[in-house]
């Protein structure tokens, strides 16, 4: 599959900080590609260099083959983590506003209806939710009709429903053969909408490729969790390693088989097991060593 | 243009909106013209100025009680005529004529004039012959409500879009901007045209408001005021874009728009007349645009001044509008 947009030997030095030290890139036409990785490790100034906000210290950007320039910044649509809109307009004159601004653009009433932003067209932008506010800005996203859409952290901050609500909001978009790059400290947002993901951190990308093909790269077992009982004596005994994880005590294991045919024999307890996939969490910690954003 | 168009309608909208911002600049002159006027609080000055005509060194001997009086400040003038005038326009309190019998002027409407009377009754008597100040007087308000008006530009249009700017700057919306085909230009071109626009509706409603009250002198030509006005706010636009080009501190900002200001309100003749100050004080005043900016609108306003006669001082406002905009075009940044 060609790439849509690619990065080469990418290095971004600010005074005494290094944040990022030559990354390679290259994403793939519609796809959902997510960009991972802990505070502090190079996402974010990441991204605006591939939005074109920002400008590498070294390194090329490539968008279908050819440097940014003008024409870049009519086909892109970026919704940045914190952005401000003018104050005192209402939604439908904020969405009139952006699309003056592009000579190629979507019909507004095609917008509001693929962000759902109808029910609020004519309230100020200052009144919205969380929810309707990421919704507005992603209409915004989107009214140039573009190929490639920047999604930087659209759902910090949002409650669970808003979150689900946004997530089918962008697998609409991506279903019109839009490539979206995402950026999200959620790991399930991540595993829901990404076909593949990168995760960075120390301005480098650690891990690449899609999650399943990740997941089975970095864990080749199953996670076993039993009641935080007494079993964790008998259990020391055998030499079965256990983490303790909540109320539960964990047992990785390669050899499901065997390993509960000896948890059965030495009499432990397994009313309440339960067999635990790895997540992208789970992968998230093994490769950066720290624990993702609450 | 097109996209000038929507950046120009989203900031009108904005501050048409904005009813605290735009009560506040439109009743903040209102309450400034009628309240200066009336209470004539602008003589809170201690120095009196006084014009002596043939020679300041006769003063001691011909007045000397009116001479070692304090707080008054006597400055030497060779031309009779063009003293006068200068007590005509309150530009100076009293004019003295000591060439041959003591004589001297005053502006009826002026609140120091009236003072001065009384002292130089109180220190020399009858010696001195009261002159009537030939033609129409300017009324002290007249003298006023172009240091006025020009202040209220001034703040209208430092404070509006240098504040305006670093706001949207600080809180992203800059940013997002530029993530669009919108140029800089573009931007900063649609913020001085909506700041301009607003500007001189705002002035407009509160000349044509204060003028049915006060009834202003108005000697010259409306379209004269009206450019000459039109060049001054842009000239304060483009500096408030020049302070703003930068920065994302608000604090910032509001102290170099101050440092600003400040020198700009003292010296520009709009409290008071520079008549009688350090030849610098008066060539360092005119580096600012206001001080252009009253002096011609008093000159048209008060004596009728035609277009050509301002003339040095449209292009000076001119030749600032255009070279600070551009400036400030040059070092922008979005972020």
């Amino acid at each position: 599959m060609s790439s849509i947009i690619s990065a080469a030997n990418l290095v971004k030095q600010y005074p005494g900080v290094l944040a990022v030290d030559g990354l390679n890139l290259a994403i793939s036409k519609g796809i959902c590609f997510g960009l991972l990785g802990p505070n502090g490790a190079g996402k974010t100034t990441t991204i605006e260099i591939l939005e074109g906000i920002n400008k590498p210290t070294s390194g090329t950007v490539l968008y279908k083959g050819a440097p940014l320039g003008a024409r870049y910044r009519e086909e892109v649509g970026i919704q940045f983590q914190h952005t401000a809109l003018q104050e005192f307009l209402t939604v439908r004159e904020t969405l009139a506003f952006f699309e003056r601004l592009y000579h190629k653009t979507l019909q507004l009433s095609e917008v509001i209806e693929l962000c759902s932003l109808s029910d609020i067209l004519d309230r100020d932008t200052r009144k919205l939710s969380g929810g309707q506010r990421q919704r507005l800005l992603l209409g915004l996203a989107l009214i140039n009709d573009p190929e490639l859409i920047f999604l930087d952290e659209p759902t910090t901050g949002l409650d669970p429903q808003a979150r689900r609500n946004f997530w089918d909001l962008v697998k609409l978009v991506k279903s019109r053969n839009k490539t979206i790059v995402l950026t999200t400290h959620y790991m399930e947002e991540a595993y829901a909408l990404c076909d593949e993901i990168a995760i960075m951190d120390k301005g480098r990308i650690v891990s690449q490729g899609t999650p399943a093909q990740l997941l089975a790269e970095h864990f080749g077992d199953v996670v076993l969790q039993i009641p935080y009982t007494d079993s964790e004596e008998k259990l020391n005994v055998l030499g079965i390693q256990v983490v303790h994880s909540g109320d539960f005590l964990e047992i990785r294991t390669s050899r499901l088989h065997h390993t509960l045919q000896q948890l059965i024999e030495n009499g432990i307890n397994l009313d309440q097991l339960r067999i635990r996939a790895w997540t992208l969490e789970d992968l998230f910690i093994n490769v950066t060593g720290k624990k993702t954003a609450p | 243009m097109r996209k000038f168009l929507a950046v120009l309608h989203a900031r009108n909208m904005e501050f048409l909106r904005d009813r605290s911002a735009l009560a506040w600049n439109l009743a903040m002159p209102f309450l400034l013209v009628f309240g200066l006027a009336f209470t004539f609080s602008g003589g809170g000055k201690d120095i009196y100025k006084i014009g002596i005509v043939g020679g300041i060194d006769k003063l001691a001997a011909v007045a000397p009680k009116l001479q070692s009086t304090q707080h008054l400040a006597f400055i030497p003038y060779e031309d009779l005529n063009k003293g006068i005038d200068k007590v005509k326009h309150h530009q100076m309190d009293m004019l003295i004529d000591i060439s041959g019998a003591p004589k001297y002027w005053v502006n009826s409407t002026s609140p120091n004039g009236y003072l001065l009377e009384r002292i130089i009754w109180g220190t020399e008597g009858n010696g001195f012959e009261r002159q009537a100040v030939e033609g129409a007087e300017i009324r002290y308000v007249d003298w006023f409500l172009p240091g006025i008006l020009g202040m209220n530009i001034m703040f209208a249009c430092l404070f509006g879009v240098g504040f305006v700017i670093v706001r949207y700057r600080k809180n992203g919306f800059l940013k997002r901007l530029k993530a669009t085909p919108l140029g800089a230009f573009q931007f900063l071109f649609a913020q001085l045209v909506s700041r301009l626009l607003l500007v001189m509706l705002v002035t407009t409603i509160v000349y044509t408001g204060c003028n049915i009250f006060i009834k202003f002198n108005m000697q010259g030509s409306y379209w004269d005021l009206l450019l000459v006005n039109t060049l001054g706010a842009m000239s304060m636009i483009s500096i408030g874009m020049l302070i703003a080009a930068r920065t994302a501190s608000e604090e910032f900002a509001g102290g170099i728009l101050n440092v600003m200001t400040w020198p700009m309100m003292l010296l520009s003749g709009a409290w008071f007349s520079l008549e009688g100050a350090k030849t610098w004080v008066k060539y360092a005043a005119e580096i600012f645009p206001l001080t252009h900016m009253i002096s011609a609108t008093r000159a048209i306003m008060n004596e009728g001044a035609t277009l050509s006669q301002v003339m040095p001082d449209v292009w000076i406002l001119a030749a600032m509008s255009v070279v600070i905009l551009a400036i400030g075009a040059y070092v922008f940044k979005w972020e």
